[in-house]
């Protein structure tokens, strides 16, 4: 989940965006009314729609709309994490199913549709690439299912926009290392092979680059 | 409870970026089951990696594709949702991922005796980093020790004392090659640790380096 104010340096725990429901799955397939308040209309992130709609409703078409757009981008991460073009698509396949599989699991008030795939890819990437298991947080207790809001939604989904213009108005280089750090390209020894830069100054750039993120946030 | 030793970006970035080992994604795991700001702030790291994933071109994808992918969920489409699972065992000095590795809740941790009253079980991770749970009487001082590499050192239960402050339940301490720590255990209370390290650690003196290969560490 994704605030503002969780950029800045001093985060704030703020418990409509942290999301602290978590789904029952099945009410949410039996009970029709609630379907209705989890996000179905104009949201400003496209896909949100749609991966709503792969949830509540299994609807295919919508699903393919998911698939034609972030099947190709999740092969490229894929490939650019290191993996050959044969391999990248047979996981890309598995991301998008699991991307079915998992819909009853999609937050539109925690996670943009992108956010949410990128998880899944990554863990996908560990899978594969690390050979591990990713162990994850612990779930938040579950508490009595709040309404979702609307308002939350187009938030989060507004926020995510604004979060990926920030990122593409950083200076080339600060981008660069922010993207390198996602595909797993600042570990291990070729740093400095690959960008002839001591890590001190990729630690220190990529620091001016999350200040800049965080401020852009503000 | 107030958690008032955190993570650092460095961290939730590369758990977020899925670019850490194991041993060390369990201890990231763990510490934000405990804590609300970095659960938050692993959500933004996150969103980051979306916006990272848009910015991706698009590779094609051969024309056979989505009919491989329709096929794979046809395919299972009889199954019906299972539930997200309800955490039988709930334990209230480990969080869920640290059950998973010990397999159960604290009783089912099969310690091993390292002296003075120290216990430790190694848990199985990849071996690029090592994770074990200590247990350490009150009162008692794990020796002065350097370190190689990264040691993280993440309080369960009781508290413990060094030159970086006061570690309570949820407060990870994040220690590099410079510090120098004697961790002491509150005296109120014995404590139990997740630590997890990358490289080994360098004792000082002479009982000290008898100990370490008992430790293991």
């Amino acid at each position: 989940m994704f605030t503002t104010n969780m950029l800045t340096s001093q985060y704030q725990f703020s418990p409509v965006a942290n999301g602290i429901k978590i789904r029952d799955s099945s009410m949410a397939a039996a009970d029709g009314t609630e379907t209705l308040t989890k996000g179905t209309t104009n949201t400003v992130v496209p896909f949100v729609d749609d991966l709503v709609a792969v949830r509540d409703t299994r609807d295919e078409a919508a699903f393919i709309r998911v698939f034609g757009h972030f099947g190709p981008r999740v092969k490229s991460f894929l490939m650019r994490t290191g993996m050959d073009s044969a391999l990248a698509e047979e996981c890309a396949q598995e991301v998008l199913v699991t991307v079915w599989n998992k819909a009853h699991l999609y937050d539109a008030t925690r996670a943009s549709p992108s956010t949410w795939i990128f998880t899944i890819a990554r863990n996908k990437k560990i899978d594969v690439l690390r050979k591990q298991r990713r162990p994850e947080p612990e779930e938040l207790p579950w508490g009595p299912e709040a309404e979702p809001d609307q308002a939350d939604v187009v938030g989060l989904q507004q926020e995510s926009e604004q979060l990926g213009r920030a990122l593409r108005d950083l200076p080339e280089k600060q981008r660069e290392l922010i993207e390198k750090a996602y595909y797993g390209e600042l570990s291990h020894s070729e740093i400095a092979d690959q960008t002839g830069l001591p890590l001190g100054t990729i630690k220190s750039r990529i620091r001016l680059a999350l200040e800049r993120l965080r401020h852009s946030m503000k | 409870m107030t958690v008032k030793h955190h993570l650092t970006d460095d961290l939730l970035m590369a758990y977020s970026a899925g670019d850490l080992p194991e041993a060390v994604n369990l201890i990231v795991a763990t510490h934000i089951s405990l804590c609300d700001e970095c659960r938050a702030a692993l959500g933004s790291y996150d969103a980051i990696g979306g916006a990272v994933l848009d910015t991706c071109d698009s590779s094609d994808m051969s024309k056979t594709s989505l009919n491989a992918v329709l096929d794979m969920i046809h395919a299972q489409n009889t199954q019906t949702h299972t539930k997200p699972e309800t955490d039988a065992a709930k334990d209230d000095v480990l969080p869920a991922p640290l059950r998973d590795y010990v397999g159960g809740g604290l009783e089912s941790v099969r310690w091993r005796s390292a002296g003075m009253g120290v216990k430790q079980a190694i848990l199985p991770t990849s071996r690029d980093a090592t994770a074990r749970l200590l247990y350490i009487p009150a009162g008692i001082a794990i020796p002065d020790h350097g370190h190689q590499g990264l040691e993280l050192t993440l309080v369960l239960k009781g508290a413990f004392q060094d030159d970086g402050g006061y570690f309570g339940r949820g407060d990870i301490e994040v220690a590099t090659e410079d510090l120098n720590h004697t961790p002491v255990a509150d005296i109120s209370e014995d404590c139990i640790c997740l630590a997890v390290t990358d490289a080994p650690l360098k004792f000082k003196g002479l009982v000290p380096r008898i100990a370490q290969p008992f430790l293991g560490i």
